[in-house]
Parts: structure tokens; sequence; C-alpha cells
């Protein structure tokens, strides 16, 4: 069986976020990348799978520059047998979409696990674009997740419950919390053995940009706590009616 | 580099070197740093997590996360692939170190195993040993200790007690004696244990298994870091050791301890990197979230202060490291071309590089000790609470001073090994000192408008000023020098300084270049500050010197160099360290 699993490359969660450009561009100066968390749950969970016995090829894939390689390499470190870069910029999901779709049309795959959303621009479409791309089932956000025979099952958080879904195969998944317990660390023996696994650089496939980003701002900052004795309700009562305007 | 020589251990105090010849931690590969990030998971998802039940002692878990550490390939960096380890470069054993750094007690057992622990088997044991032991030191398997120091041996360390007789038979060594202060000894299954064979005066060394008869362990020792940390005692009664245990040959051991030291003092400097990173994390996190006069403290100029002295001396730290890192690696290399054995080249680039091990111990340590310090204070009474990591990080730096060779120990080797080796001729120090001119000297020093070459000047300044000094002394004391102490430390501290001060100019050039000047300003502001620093620490220590043994005919000219030597380029110190400070506090992190 063939996976194909997406690796965003994506801030670490500590990073300082800063503009340029006229705020429509995200200053990438000193900010260290990572695998974006989702998407190690999904690869952390194929991984699983396969450790437990089922014969399956995992492959990485990503859109982006050569700079993404490094987080390619630690999807092939924790245990994804190949890579696929795609060799360009990448600008909004539709777009991304549209290569990984075209990717897993010419490569006999099985099914495709991307995270729920990725944790920058936090687009989560890419899953459900690639569904829609190749007509085939999308289950988003799933917290569990088993292949089964012929079929694979998944669990996902509802509105005051969960939902148990199967699907046949091909389908398009997207990792969601607890969809792995915890992300995979990977050993030196998994480094060592990336340095000789295959990382494949494609060309894109032409497609029309639909969306683009006019500018960025931060959220404002937050004011000072008010601190309001407590046997000072009268002002209170003031502060959210004339401050807060809640009452 | 290329058509230049190597340079020489401790040769730099003559030599200056290019930003070609040095290393630097921004230039990591992609490889290695995914080495250093699965490290900083392991001490994020394994050790952080569980800190205070190591600390506790709690049973049988310390071992066992070492095990852990084993599973992902951590106890095998150093450890040759035909022993089943990962064969890692010098460097990006470093690189672990400092990043595993961060974990309080778990650093120490970590350090201890691989190093002190794994290292006197890799370096000097025979096939059949190094067979029979290393692919189970390098999975965890088999846990490692390193018995030297006894009650009554502990910087003088082949005074030790510990005897071997040979059984009639010529079997076994039959072993007697009393170890102390043993480093994972609580659950080490092999143990380097050092003792002299008969009447020798010099030790020998002997791998012994932890079921072999006649040892006996005692309880844990109660202690004021690093509590987590496995430190016992340990008796051996009429015990027998089979023949073919004994490692290298009789009478290497004190050899083999010297050598193993080395490679300790110089792990000991990249181990601090990471505690001190650690540390600053904290120091800035809460200066971010504690209010005082209804701002937060991290406003105010006098923590600010701290929190760039902080970032300053750690990163100067770092850049001598990995400097030292980079002479060693290609030192191996060097030997290794020559043919020398694998384990016998790491040794040898060792002991060359064993001033600047020396210094590097005891500036990092002193660093370390510095930065948990002010980390307390920025906490104040909240510092002061064992409920604060902080309050730990304050008592698990205090031992960094004293294993591995007491920062006096490494003092006496700086200042004395350095003076040997130019008295040896192996570099022309002596030559070099003689041909400065202190007559000639100005008031000042005159600086041009080249921002790196008056760092390059001063830099050769500060060295001047221990060159100038130490013909002096080895002139005023000759074979008695060495019982000058306190004029040692002195000197100790000059060289110190002026590797240091080189390395993060060096660093910082080096950054330049790849980052451009813009992209660079906050490195220079910690040069800057670095430099001013050194300057006045400089200042004092050759002000000290000059008093207690330069005739008095000569001292007003000898304070008159020191001056010279001492003055460095004016600039606005008090705003450099406040954007460092503000750099700091932006990013809430450290991230030089």
């Amino acid at each position: 069986m063939k996976a194909l699993i997406c690796i965003g490359h994506v801030p670490d969660t500590t990073s300082k976020i800063r503009f340029t450009d006229n705020d429509t561009k995200f200053d990438t100066t000193d900010i260290q990348y990572i695998i974006g968390p989702y998407e190690e749950l999904g690869l952390t969970r194929l991984l699983d799978i396969k450790d437990a016995g089922t014969d399956l090829h995992i492959t990485a894939i990503n859109v982006g520059l050569k700079e993404t390689e490094a987080t390619l390499r630690k999807a092939l470190a924790m245990g994804a047998d190949e890579a696929v870069r795609i060799d360009i910029d990448p600008t909004d999901a539709f777009f991304v979409a549209k290569q990984i779709a075209e990717v897993f049309k010419n490569g006999e795959y099985d099914f495709i696990v991307t995270g729920k959303e990725s944790i920058d621009y936090n687009g989560g479409q890419v899953d459900g674009m690639i569904a829609e791309f190749l007509n085939i089932p999308s289950v988003t956000g799933a917290t569990k997740f088993d292949l089964l025979e012929g079929k694979a099952g998944f669990e996902r958080e509802i509105d005051g419950g969960k939902e148990v879904v199967e699907s046949v195969f091909p389908f398009v998944t997207s990792a969601g919390k607890d969809f792995a317990k915890e992300p995979r660390i990977p050993g030196m023996r998994g480094i060592m053995a990336a340095r000789r696994k295959k990382l494949e650089v494609i060309t894109p496939v032409e497609q029309n940009l639909k969306t683009e980003v006019s500018k960025h701002y931060l959220p404002a900052a937050k004011p000072a706590c008010k601190m309001v004795s407590p046997d000072n309700v009268e002002e209170l009562v003031r502060l959210l009616h004339e401050e807060a305007k809640i009452i | 580099m290329k058509n230049k020589e190597a340079i020489k251990g401790g040769e730099f105090i003559i030599r200056d070197s290019e930003i070609d010849e040095i290393f630097i931690p921004e230039e990591f590969n992609e490889e290695q740093k995914l080495i250093a990030q699965t490290c900083q998971d392991f001490i994020d998802a394994e050790v952080i997590p569980n800190i205070n039940r190591i600390d506790a002692h709690e049973e049988g878990l310390l071992p066992s996360i070492l095990k852990k550490a084993g599973e992902y390939g951590l106890l095998g960096i150093s450890i040759p692939e035909e022993y089943e380890g990962f064969g890692q470069d010098f460097t990006t054993s470093m690189y672990v170190a400092d990043i595993l750094g961060a974990g309080y007690a778990f650093s120490v057992a970590y350090s201890a195993h691989t190093g002190i622990g794994t290292l006197p088997i890799m370096y000097y044991g025979n096939e059949e040993q190094k067979q029979k032991y290393l692919p189970k030191l390098a999975s965890g398997e088999l846990l490692g200790a390193y018995c030297l120091t006894e009650p009554n041996a502990g910087s003088d360390a082949n005074s030790g007690k510990t005897k071997a007789v040979l059984n009639e038979a010529g079997t076994h060594y039959i072993i007697n004696g009393q170890k102390m202060w043993i480093t994972n000894g609580g659950f080490a299954d092999v143990l380097t244990v050092f003792a002299k064979i008969d009447n020798d005066r010099a030790l020998s060394a002997f791998i012994i298994d932890r079921d072999f008869p006649g040892i006996t362990f005692n309880p844990e020792e109660n202690k004021m870091g690093i509590k987590g940390s496995s430190t016992v005692q340990i008796f051996f009664t009429d015990c027998e050791v089979p023949v073919e245990n004994l490692l290298g040959k009789p009478g290497d051991g004190f050899r083999i301890a010297l050598n193993i030291l080395n490679l300790g003092r110089i792990k000991l400097g990249a181990n601090v990197i990471g505690a001190s990173k650690a540390a600053i994390n904290l120091s800035v996190k809460y200066s971010n979230e504690r209010k005082q006069f209804k701002t937060f403290i991290s406003t105010f100029g006098a923590i600010k202060y701290k929190l760039a002295q902080q970032v300053i001396k750690a990163f100067a730290n770092e850049s001598a490291v990995y400097r030292i890192s980079q002479n060693i690696e290609d030192s191996v290399k060097k030997y290794i071309n020559d043919g020398v054995e694998k384990g016998k080249a790491n040794v040898e680039a060792q002991r060359e590089f064993a001033i600047e091990a020396a210094l590097i111990k005891v500036y990092g340590s002193e660093m370390l000790d510095y930065v948990v310090d002010e980390g307390v204070q920025i906490h104040g009474g909240m510092g002061y609470s064992a409920e604060t990591e902080i309050e730990k990080a304050y008592r698990d730096s205090r031992i960094n001073r004293i294993f591995e060779g007491t920062n006096e120990i490494n003092r006496m080797v700086t200042a004395d090994t350095l003076i040997k080796k130019g008295q040896r001729g192996v570099f022309p120090m002596f030559e070099e000192a003689q041909k400065i001119n202190i007559d000639s000297l100005g008031a000042a020093p005159t600086f041009t408008d080249d921002y790196f070459e008056n760092m390059k000047m001063t830099v050769k300044n500060f060295k001047s000023l221990f060159l100038i000094l130490t013909d002096c002394a080895t002139k005023t004391f000759a074979r008695k020098l060495p019982h000058e102490q306190e004029i040692l430390f002195n000197f100790a501290n000059i060289i110190t300084l002026s590797y240091v001060s080189e390395s993060i100019y060096l660093r910082v050039k080096k950054i330049e270049s790849i980052k451009g000047e813009k992209a660079s300003e906050i490195y220079r502001d910690m040069l800057d500050s670095f430099i001013f620093d050194s300057a006045n620490t400089l200042y004092n220590n050759g002000l000290e010197a000059i008093y207690s043994f330069v005739d008095t005919n000569d001292q007003q000219k000898y304070i008159n160099a020191l001056r010279h030597f001492t003055t460095v380029m004016p600039s606005n110190i008090k705003e450099g360290r406040r954007r460092i400070a503000d750099k700091l506090i932006e990013d809430n992190k450290y991230s030089f």
C-alpha cells in the first residue's frame, strides 16, 4: 500500500511574527522551521501502522523551495520512505492542492494524509480541495485512523460526541489532534538513513492563482488588566458599562 | 587554511587566526541540526517533565531515561560504526553535549556515561574489550562509570591507595580499596577503576563489571545540586578481576586518566552552553511576566544589564567552544591521515589542545555560575524558592567549578602548560615576547576606522600583555614560578580572556561576512561589551601581577604598557547592552 503524506514547512511555534513589503509578506529573518504539528502526527500514525506490520510505503511531499528540504529530510529521518518536493514557492491552498493532486494521479497511491490545518496560515483547505480535484472521499480532522480490510476507519470529533467513519480507497484525510499519541522523535539511525533516501524534486504544473494576500496585520495588543477592589462594586459596574460596554 | 601549518595547542598566544580557520555554530549543516533537534526534543519530552522525579531519586528512573537515550542512538554518537555506534565527528558530539547540557542531573549522567564511562574503553581498550563493551555501551544495555577519586586522592589523583595484586595463578588481579564521588555509580554496569599494581608509582586501569565478587556500593550521597544524578562510594574488597580486563598496559592508568580529563573539560564547555541558554530563557521569560511599579521588570535598565551580560558571556563561551572543537577535529583528521589509529588520534588531538580545554572549562563553568546567579537575582524572592526552576539551575551549576579538575587545577594547567610549551620551544613564545619593546609604547594604541582591524589589534594587545609579564616572571622566578600560584592565576585569567576575546571577535567577523553588516550589528554590540569587560579584568590581573613581582624600578614602565594594552576602542557599552537585552526581551528566548 502506498501513502502520500503532506509535510508542511512552518515557523516554529515560538517564532516572533513580523511582516515586510508593506505587510504583504511574512518576514522570515531568523525564523526556525518545523514540520507542521498535525502533519507530524499524521506521519507518526502512518509509521506506527507500518511498524505494526502493515506493508506501507510512505512518501512525504511538500510544495516549496529548496529550503524546505531540511523539513522533508526530517520526515525521512522519522521514517518516511521517500520524499517529493514540488519546486515552487506555494501561494494559495488551491494551487498547493492542485500540485499534490497531480502527483497523486501519477503515482498509484492509495490514500493521502494532510494535517487538518497549517499552523502558519491556518487555511485548512488543501485536503478538501485535493479530494475535489481527484473526486475522492475526504475525511477531515480525524482523531483516530486505522487501515482495515479493503477500507480505512476513522473517528472524528463532532459537537458533543464522536463520529465513526469508514471510507473505501482512495481517500484524503486530514490529521487532527490525537491522530497519534506523541510525534515521533527521529533517532540517530533514522537520521543517518535519511541521507541515503530519495528526495525527488519535480516541476510544478501550471495553475493560475485564485487569491492574493493584500495585507497582514497583528492582533491589537491586549489592554492592561484593571484590578477593582472587592468592596467597590459600583466601580466594577461602571467599568463594565462604560468601558467594556457589555452591560 | 591551505598551505598553512595547522595551529598547535596554545599557539594562539602568538599566532592570530583568520575567520576561515575557525568554525562557528552558524555553520552547522542540515544533518547536525537534525541531530540537535532530536536532542532538544528528547530533553523536552523525556527529561524536563521528569526532572523533579529524577531529583527525588525515583528508583530506576534515571537509568531508564539513559537507556531511552540509547534507543535514540544518543549514547553512541562518538562510538565508531564498527562497534555499532554512529561515528559522528568531534564537533557533532560537542553539539550534542551542548543541547543535552540543558538536562540538569540527566546531563551529568549522560556526560559521565558517554565520556568517562565509555571513552577509556574506546580509546585504550584492545579489540576484544571494544567488541565486548562498546556496542552495549552505545545501545545503553550497559551503563558506565569511572572510578578515579578516593577520599585522600582528589586533585592529586595519582596518590590513590587502591591496590591491585596479581594472584598466584596469574589469572586475576585482586583489588582492594575505596573510591568516592562516583557518578552513575548507583547503577553503572561497567566501571573503569584506577588502582596501583603492587608498589607501582603510576596507576593502572581496569574494566570491572558490577557483578564481580567483592564490590559494595554505599547509598547515594546527598548533594547540593544535580541531586538526581547518582553519586556513590564504592568499596573493593578482594575483588577478583580477570587479567584480560586490564586496560592498556600496567602503569598506563594515570596517562589514561589525564587524557580522558582533557576531553571531559572540553565537553563541560559544551554542556554549559545548553545550560546557560536554558537559564537565560527562564530569566527573560520571568522578567517579561513579572510586574513591579506597574511595569514589566524587563523594561528596567538594571534588569536589561543582567540579561545582556548573561547573553554576551554565553555567546562568547559558545564561540570559544566551537573554535576548539574545530581545532581538535582538524587535528584528529591530521593524525588519522598520518596513519595513527582512530582512538589514539582522538587522544593525541585532545592532549594537543589541553590548554584550551583547561581554560574553557574554567571560563564555561564561571560563565554558567554568573548566568544562574543573575537568573536567581532577576527572579527576586521567587528565585530563592525551591518551587522555581532557576533555583535548581543555580544549585546544579556549582559542581562545574569543582569536577573535571577544579578550576584552581585548571588555571594552573592553563598557565603552567603554556609557559612550559614556550620554554620547550614548541613555538617561539619567548622570542615573540622579547620583540615587544615596552619602552616605545604610546599611552594608547592608535585606532583606525576599520572596526575589525581595531579588534584584531586589541586582541593582540591582550596577548602581548601576557607575553611581557610571563617573560619578566620567568626571569624573576626561574623554576620557582610554578609555586607562585597567585601569579599563575593572574596569568591564567589573562590567557583565558585573550583566547575567548579572540574567539568572539573571529565569530562576529565571520557572521558579518555571511550575513552582512546590517544583520550583524547586535553581534558587534556583544563584541564591544565583551572586549570592554575583558580589558578591565585584564587590567586588574595585570596590575596585581606587576605589583607582586616586577622590580619596583621597572613597575611604572610595565604599568604604562598595561594601560596601553588594555585600552580599547571607546563605544557606548550601555546602549549596546540595551540593544542586546531588547532583542532577547522581544524574542522572549535566547536566539542569537
